[in-house]
């Protein structure tokens, strides 16, 4: 190992070994430790070397040379080229702490530049107007390096002077301003978004005195996407933000699922058997009619023999050739579609199991109908493929192989006659391949397409009857049932071409072999029963080209189908396992936000929020709609990832708890609640399927459900429909917070759960809540400030940013916008129900 | 807060207001009053289906300060001035053609021409192609970055049929 103190610069084999320190930037911290953190990072460091050496001035990196095996990611985001140059530009002590790439110019062209923050310094290079955009950056590098001299520029790190990030839809700029002008602008598309906020935090960092570290917020084991600086969790090797920019290699769809297959090879190679020997029996009834032709029947009319004895031996023979491809034949549809069955179901387990494993972000931007499609639909049209087209389709293949090889070994030249036809046909199905594909793929589309207008009006039908849009809807649902229309008309136009197509290769398959039989029989080469069972094998073998050009259609179907069932599977959860997870046990509750930004597309939703929540406090998160809170809430929940920062409960970051584990300790009461079919028993019990029966009505007495369950004529047992129809707003919402009580959740969230209610019921839900908060983390959304009277702390979120924190009384006295939003509710609301008693 | 008036936008006809750049680079907006708003942004309302339709001048706040009935009926100074200002939020390259695309399945890798220049992006998911309209196209890559394809018909022959696969 070897420390540098300085920029060191091996052409070639670039690395920096700075170990100096920030004059700024002193934290007591040591030589050692930081060695030592190196050490316990070294795998890692050795990936991200280059990134580490920007980042994390405290961490010395060793000179590895970088051998061409090993090249991580990170060494590719930077070309060697600036690195060379970077390093030029770079003062003796100097050493740089964080470095981003915006893409875009002045003009929001793509352009590539850099920008680096050093201890002393920010640098920018830019390369020159004339360059022409659409190239790569290294490329542009190699045919102007003259242009690097002149296109750096720098700035001392005066005071003051500060980097700002502004984000806008698609695209956002850093700024370098000074309290009274700006300095300098460097504008990037989102995909850059994380590096721009680093660059940024990184400057504030130095300012402050901190450490340039951003591995106090990272996960154990994890490590930084070297392109944008999301967070990485140990097992990732692609970066879920800025994605994986690594080509995937296009797929034979239907091949993938030969790993559904492999579980059951014993019953696949068993089928095959089966087939084989079927086929091998099929075969021979045409083969005994030539000595049936040769050697009796036709020595017979002409005199030549006089018994007709050894007939009753080849009808024998036919007869029990039948008999046996029959038995054989059952035997291996059977087998096989009894395999197809099982590894359809595989399938369909394994997709739906996916699907309940993904992040909520995957269900909000599918539509429900599609999702089922894929899972119902799709799935049963592969299993059909696979029982009885591919069966088919092998049987086929076997069968003509097999012909061949007996018309073959019979008469070759009669034989190679018979199969010219042959490529003219292989040619035809390649050719109608490719329209059909994309065909069946726009049908299938469109079909979703048609069952999501179902999915959407069939639950949304009073909304449609009471704006009295029946007819619009007729009109959707018409526009849409014309689509799936022309699109098979596309497709019914290729195909439908087929059949007529092979009925005439098989006429003229026909008249071929009979004229040059006669001609063969005339030149006394072959005899009449050759001619017959040739004529029995040209039926078979043209009936089974004609059944093989239907896995076309059918191969296609099935790709695009299994093709849409695997891009479900493919599709990895945003929510990833750690992959040394820590065993929550039963969690205290204490929860804390640190430095959290999360973005939902290109909005900001939350930015920089700090909060610590002690365990059994209330906390009642208050702000207009569209401040961020309900997006705080799923971040504990873990239905979202952080984009940056860290939730800690107890002091651990949730990301390195097993997913399932965590959300045991949380409860949660929703505003719309969820109850699914079955018994108000079931229902309560659904986080907690073992409860026991004095358990399910303790839970609900105490989310005073009780009493009106008991009122049902069922009671516990009444069902409910998907969206508990037979209920009230009120009752259901007692429903999911007996099922919330149940689980007996250290932490308990409660997103608007009486705002869709009465006040009367309110009242009632309230009492039910009280039970529910003792004694747990309760963290609360409410509109109606007096829903949140019990809360130790308000906390008031406006535009994803945290602005007070407080008790009622506290805030008040502020007068800032909890004070407004009170006055606002307050007066609206008048004397009907009075918020949170002062 | 204190004013909250500044919830009823001005509902501005034609040019009883100033817009310009400040040092610091922000666009400010000066009111008929001659009040001067600063960190305002101009917002185009249909962005996409009439770009020279209604615009909304907004604070740092999101708070409305004006609305522009529409924006091709501005004097040309204002309207350039709101132009560049909203060519500098709304980041949308257009794409020209379509080079190539990694895989049928998604997450896929799509290298484009735009009228930005040339670009790589990734689609996460098919739906993200989305059709507005019978011939305009919008592609959402997985950074939420829109990518516009402004007539489908306009695309060659090669593009088109990468395309057709999505709709």
């Amino acid at each position: 190992m070897n420390y540098g103190n300085g920029g060191l610069s091996h052409r070639g084999s670039f690395f920096w070994a700075h170990f100096s320190w920030p004059e700024n930037c002193r934290t007591g911290r040591g030589e050692l430790y930081n060695i030592q953190v190196h050490g316990c990072r070294a795998p890692s460091l050795r990936r991200t070397a280059l990134c580490s050496a920007l980042t994390h001035p405290l961490v010395a990196v060793p000179l590895v040379p970088s051998d061409p095996i090993a090249k991580p990611e990170v060494w590719q985001t930077i070309p060697a080229a600036i690195r060379e140059q970077l390093a030029d530009q770079l003062r003796p002590g100097e050493t740089p702490l964080c470095w981003f790439e915006p893409d875009l110019d002045r003009n929001l062209h793509y352009r590539c530049g850099l920008v680096v923050l050093t201890n002393q310094r920010l640098l920018s290079w830019e390369p020159p107007d004339g360059a022409a955009s659409s190239r790569p950056l290294e490329d542009r590098i190699a045919a102007a390096s003259s242009a690097w001299e002149s296109g750096w520029r720098c700035w001392p790190l005066e005071p003051g002077v500060t980097l700002r990030v502004r984000e806008y839809a698609g695209a956002g700029v850093l700024e370098w301003v000074s309290p009274s002008e700006r300095l300098a602008c460097w504008r990037y598309s989102l995909a850059r978004a994380v590096g721009a906020r680093r660059l940024a935090a990184a400057l504030e960092a130095l300012r402050e005195g901190r450490a340039v570290d951003v591995s106090d917020s990272a996960p154990p084991g994890g490590a930084e996407c070297a392109s944008c600086g999301a967070t990485l969790q140990a097992h990732q090797v692609a970066c879920p933000r800025c994605g994986a920019m690594r080509p995937k290699p296009p797929v034979k769809s239907l091949w993938r699922l030969h790993r559904f297959a492999r579980k059951r090879f014993g019953a696949i190679l068993l089928g095959f058997c089966l087939t084989l020997v079927a086929t091998a029996a099929s075969l021979i009834p045409p083969y005994l009619t030539m000595p049936l032709m040769d050697e009796v029947l036709i020595p017979y009319e002409y005199g030549q023999r006089d018994d007709l004895s050894p007939v009753k031996w080849y009808l024998l023979g036919l007869a029990g050739a039948a008999t046996l491809a029959f038995l054989l034949g059952w035997a291996r549809t059977y087998v096989l579609a009894w395999v197809s069955e099982r590894i359809a179901a595989d399938l369909r387990q394994e997709t739906y199991n996916h699907l309940q494993r993904l992040s909520l972000e995957f269900f909000g931007s599918k539509r429900t109908g599609d999702l089922i499609s894929r899972i119902s639909n799709d799935t049963d049209r592969i299993c059909y493929f696979l029982s009885v087209h591919l069966l088919d389709f092998a049987n086929d293949l076997l069968m003509i192989t097999m012909t061949a090889g007996v018309m073959l070994w019979i008469s070759p030249w009669l034989a190679l006659v018979t199969l010219c036809p042959l490529p003219f046909i292989v040619i035809l199905i390649h050719r109608v391949r490719d329209r059909l594909k994309h065909g069946f793929q726009f049908a299938s589309r469109a079909w979703a397409e048609m069952t999501s207008v179902l999915a959407d009006t069939i639950p949304g039908i009073r909304v449609v009857k009471a704006f009295a849009q029946e007819k619009k809807e007729i009109d959707r649902f018409r526009r849409a049932n014309q689509r799936v229309l022309t699109a098979n008309d596309r497709v019914n136009f290729a195909w439908s071409l087929f059949d007529p197509v092979m009925i005439l290769l098989t006429d003229l398959g026909v008249l071929v072999i009979w004229g040059f039989a006669v001609y063969q029989i005339w030149q006394r080469n072959i005899t009449v029963g050759v001619l017959a069972a040739f004529l029995q094998y040209i039926g078979r073998f043209y009936a089974r080209l004609d059944s093989m050009s239907r896995i076309v259609t059918a191969a296609q179907r099935a790709g695009a189908a299994t093709q849409r069932v695997f891009a479900i599977l493919d599709r990895k959860s945003t929510v990833p396992e750690p992959t040394r997870p820590v065993r929550p046990g039963r969690l205290r509750g204490a929860i804390e936000f640190r430095n959290v930004s999360f973005r939902y597309g290109s909005r900001t939703v939350l930015s920089n929020v700090n909060l610590k929540i002690e365990p059994g406090e209330m906390i009642g998160l208050v702000g207009p709609s569209g401040a961020g809170k309900t997006t705080m809430i799923n971040l504990i929940c873990r239905f979202f990832d952080v984009a940056e920062g860290a939730i800690l409960v107890d002091d651990i970051d949730i990301r390195s708890f097993p997913v399932e584990e965590y959300r045991r300790n949380i409860g949660i009461v929703l505003q719309e609640p969820f109850l699914f079919y079955g018994t108000i028993a079931e229902n309560i019990a659904y986080g907690k399927p073992d409860a026991t029966q004095q358990q399910i009505i303790a839970a609900a007495r105490a989310a005073r459900a009780h009493e009106f369950i008991l009122r049902l004529p069922e009671a516990y047992d009444s069902l409910v429909g998907e969206r508990g129809q037979l209920l009230s707003g009120g009752e259901r919402q007692r429903i999911s917070i007996a099922r919330a009580l149940l689980i007996d959740p250290r932490i308990l969230i409660l997103d608007e759960a009486t705002s869709s209610v009465d006040t009367e019921t309110e009242h009632e839900i309230q009492l039910a809540l009280e039970n529910l908060i003792k004694g747990r983390t309760t963290i609360a959304i409410a509109h109606r400030l007096s829903t949140l009277r019990r809360a130790d702390r308000l906390v008031v979120i406006e535009r994803g940013r945290l602005v007070e924190v407080g008790s009622h009384r506290e805030l008040l006295g502020r007068s800032g916008t909890y004070a407004r939003l009170y006055h606002a509710q307050y007066e609206s609301a008048g004397s009907q129900h009075t918020p949170a008693a002062t | 807060m204190n004013d909250d008036a500044a919830n009823d936008a001005a509902h501005v006809a034609n040019g009883d207001f100033a817009l310009e750049y400040d040092a610091l680079g922000q666009l400010v907006y000066i009111d008929a009053a001659g009040r001067r708003h600063v960190g305002v942004a101009p917002v185009r309302m249909f962005p996409i289906s009439d770009p020279d339709g209604p615009v909304s001048i907004v604070d740092s706040n999101g708070r409305e300060l004006a609305s522009i009935s529409r924006l091709d009926r501005l004097p040309d100074w204002q309207r350039e001035i709101i132009r560049t200002a909203i060519a500098e939020r709304e980041f949308m390259p257009v794409i020209r053609r379509i080079i190539s695309v990694s895989s049928d399945v998604e997450p896929s890798n799509w290298e484009v021409e735009t009228d930005r220049g040339r670009v790589t992006f990734q689609l996460d998911d098919e739906e993200d192609v989305r059709r507005l309209g019978p011939y305009r196209v919008v592609i959402i890559d997985a950074h939420k970055v829109r990518f516009l394809v402004d007539d489908v018909r306009k695309l060659d022959a090669a593009s088109r049929r990468i395309l057709d696969k999505y709709m």
